[in-house]
């Protein structure tokens, strides 16, 4: 029996190895985890538009986990030698695949293109690494957005909330509506989300200074023990059987009425659009209150790994379509996200597309533009994780605001370490 | 004497020659694999958890004990360890007692033994993860047994353990013994038919009731079945991953990892291969320290035969 596991084991490793026909020069072989229908389709303009210059496109999809599947592959390739063309990646683990001396380099087309000038210097952060081009950003997705169901928000007084108060008031009202007001699924970077939106909305040298520098000064402070506070409050509103929800079920329920509202970045407006809801007449989305004019980001971005000279041609070919106004506008009206480069034009984009462009615009030119805690664009995932298990554990009730600080503040430092 | 007689006998017969090599080189390839894919990547293991290894495996960093200090610092690996003791404790002992009820039930020469038996080994033909997302749904107030019983009409019915985080590692014992005492069932069955019948009609001779030749007699005798059986569920114990996955995938918050998750979760997850191999060596030595006294004690029990 083991013996013909064993054969079995050594017949398939030699067919795959079979298989593995060697790349040629017009290819690129992109990992990505971009599988379900919308975000399919709109990797299929990319596919489509290297098809007629010549590349074939060898498609590598890893499902699963929000990309952590698609990593454990990548480092399975990365560690036999064999790294894909391209490979979708976010935030930090770029960098962290930086550090390892793997990537490739962009700066030539990156130059030539100009693209210094109209990519977000938020984002440059993620897409250099010492100074050189090493991935090429799709789309950012902004993450301190709130989706309301219309009809809910007219039944208690139709004002959207600008405030923390008004948003406390309008939750009050929709629960004596008898609704769930918040649709929430509590999964770790579910209510880290959240925080992230509650954390901005204290002020955005607080959410820098905690989120981004990790000032343990910060961390374990009275304006923290606040934000928890207000996550306390917020849980109020969420119902009995939130835990291990999927975060699209939980935009279901604010889709069919069931809830109020949802705290979740713009990938959810899919969700909305796919019901057939409209924004403005069904459904409304607004920044979290006090977090207007800034936007908390992630972004996907295509990675681009070290390759022979004769394959160097297809990426960069890749590279700059991908950066092509066209693509930008085609791929992210698709995806729900905005462009990567702020000088598209905004007419294909519904109205909170449109929002989401003038926002980001506005926050980029402000400076306040930052990257999300929670979709690991503020820290690397060590320290990240470490602040979810706190986030999650106060959520839960298994610690006070108080001790949720303090506790946030040595997780910071012992995940550093 | 033997040994050598053979050896006179191969040299002199080559077919014996070969008779005599063929196991060896059979099994050549098999025990080379194992050596590298198993202990080879031990060892391997071992060597990572002493690296500040963060996202590939990283040899040029050594940081000592570090590793390990961190590791028992941590809250989750803290949650982690209570949670395998509440789990293989009660899954353990729940486990076999079920199973040798269940099994001394079987083994009253009933009718239909053959068709009650499977129904009860079943659940182990499933994959933890079917066991586990079955039990997800099942529990769920929303869509599972409380719903129902609402819908019944017993209104004030509540079972809402696998959300909450002080009950929800009870759900994965529940779950995990509807998975495993048929097994054990099994196991304590294939025992009973093996106790002689001669020592049980003398005790009834002797006028022992059956609980007295059950309690002083046939469990008793059963001792080497316990012991198969604590340490195939113990193993499972500390490995147990999928269901907890399946079922709540740590949550709520983090009420629900285990050592193997915290494994998966570090090394994958959270970019800490040199505190992901640490825990992996920590479950390592757990199971060692189950293992090795039972595979001594089989195998001085063989020779003292």
């Amino acid at each position: 029996m083991l013996r013909k596991l064993l054969i079995g084991t050594m017949l398939s490793g030699a067919m795959t190895a079979g298989f593995a026909a060697p790349s040629f020069a017009d290819e690129v072989e992109v990992l990505h985890w971009w599988t379900s229908g919308g975000e399919a389709a709109a990797l299929d303009v990319l596919k489509k538009k290297l098809e007629s210059q010549g590349v074939t496109w060898k498609d590598m999809p890893v499902a699963g986990g929000g990309g952590e599947a698609a990593m454990t592959a990548l480092r399975a390739r990365v560690t036999a030698g064999d790294p894909p063309t391209a490979v979708q990646a976010l935030g930090f683990d770029i960098t962290d695949w930086a550090k390892q001396g793997v990537v490739g380099d962009l700066t030539d087309i990156a130059t030539k293109e100009g693209w210094d000038n109209v990519i977000p210097a938020a984002l440059q952060q993620f897409s250099k690494y010492d100074g050189k081009w090493i991935a090429a950003p799709v789309n950012v997705h902004s993450t301190n957005w709130i989706w309301i169901n219309k009809k809910a928000l007219d039944a208690a007084g139709g004002k959207a909330p600008e405030s923390w108060d008004e948003l406390v008031v309008v939750l009050d009202k929709m629960k004596a509506n008898g609704i769930s007001p918040i649709g929430h699924g509590g999964q770790a970077w579910q209510d880290a989300t959240i925080f992230d939106a509650v954390v901005l909305s204290l002020g955005t040298d607080f959410y820098k200074q905690s989120m981004i520098d990790l000032d343990p000064a910060a961390l374990n402070s009275d304006k923290m023990v606040e934000a928890f506070d207000r996550m306390s409050k917020l849980r109020e509103y969420v119902d009995a059987d939130f835990s291990g929800r999927d975060w699209n079920l939980a935009s279901a329920m604010v889709i069919e009425g069931k809830a109020g509202m949802q705290f979740m970045g713009d990938w959810a407006k899919g969700e909305f659009l796919k019901a057939g809801q409209k924004p403005g007449t069904d459904f409304v989305c607004i920044r979290f209150p006090g977090t207007q004019g800034a936007v908390t980001f992630n972004s996907d971005q295509f990675m681009m790994f070290k390759v022979g000279d004769a394959e160097k041609k297809a990426q960069d070919l890749m590279a700059s379509d991908i950066e092509s106004p066209e693509f930008q506008s085609a791929f992210n009206v698709v995806k729900g996200s905005a462009p990567a480069r702020t000088d598209v034009p905004d007419t294909a984009f519904d109205d909170c597309g449109k929002k989401a462009i003038a926002d980001l615009a506005e926050a980029d030119k402000g400076g306040k533009l930052f990257g999300s805690m929670a979709h690991g664009h503020a820290n690397p995932a060590a320290v990240k994780n470490a602040m979810y298990d706190v986030i999650t554990r106060h959520f839960n009730g298994d610690l006070n605001s108080k001790d949720a600080a303090a506790a946030l503040a040595d997780a910071v430092a012992a995940a550093k370490g | 004497m033997a040994i050598t007689d053979t050896a006179k006998a191969a040299a002199a017969n080559p077919r014996a020659t070969l008779q005599d090599w063929l196991p060896k080189l059979v099994l050549a390839p098999s025990f080379a694999l194992i050596l590298l894919f198993v202990y080879g990547f031990i060892l391997f293991t071992l060597a990572l958890s002493f690296t500040g290894s963060k996202l590939l495996p990283d040899f040029s960093t050594w940081v000592g004990f570090n590793n390990y200090v961190r590791l028992f610092n941590h809250p989750n690996w803290i949650v982690a360890l209570k949670n395998l003791a509440i789990f293989s404790i009660l899954y353990i002992f729940i486990c076999s007692v079920l199973g040798l009820g269940l099994a001394i039930l079987l083994d009253q020469k009933i009718r239909g033994e053959g068709v009650i038996r499977p129904i009860y080994l079943y659940p182990m033909a499933l994959s933890f993860i079917v066991t586990g997302v079955a039990w997800k749904w099942f529990l769920d107030p929303g869509i599972g047994l409380e719903n129902v019983m609402h819908q019944w009409g017993w209104e004030s019915f509540s079972f809402r353990w696998i959300k909450e985080g002080k009950m929800a590692i009870y759900t994965i014992v529940i779950a995990a013994i509807w998975q495993s005492s048929g097994f054990v069932m099994a196991m304590f069955l294939a025992g009973l038919r093996g106790v002689d019948n001669e020592v049980i009609k003398a005790a009834q001779i002797d006028g022992a009731s059956t609980v007295t030749i059950y309690r002083r007699i046939i469990i008793p005798l059963m001792r080497p079945v316990f012991l198969s059986a604590f340490v195939v569920l113990a193993h499972l114990a500390i490995k147990s991953y999928d269901l907890v996955v399946a079922m709540t995938d740590g949550g709520p918050g983090t009420a629900t990892w285990t050592p193997a998750l915290f494994m998966q979760k570090f090394t994958f997850g959270r970019n800490e291969m040199g505190m992901g191999a640490s825990s992996a060596i920590i479950m390592m030595i757990m199971i060692f320290s189950i293992i090795v006294p039972y595979l001594y004690s089989e195998l001085g029990g063989g020779k003292k035969q």
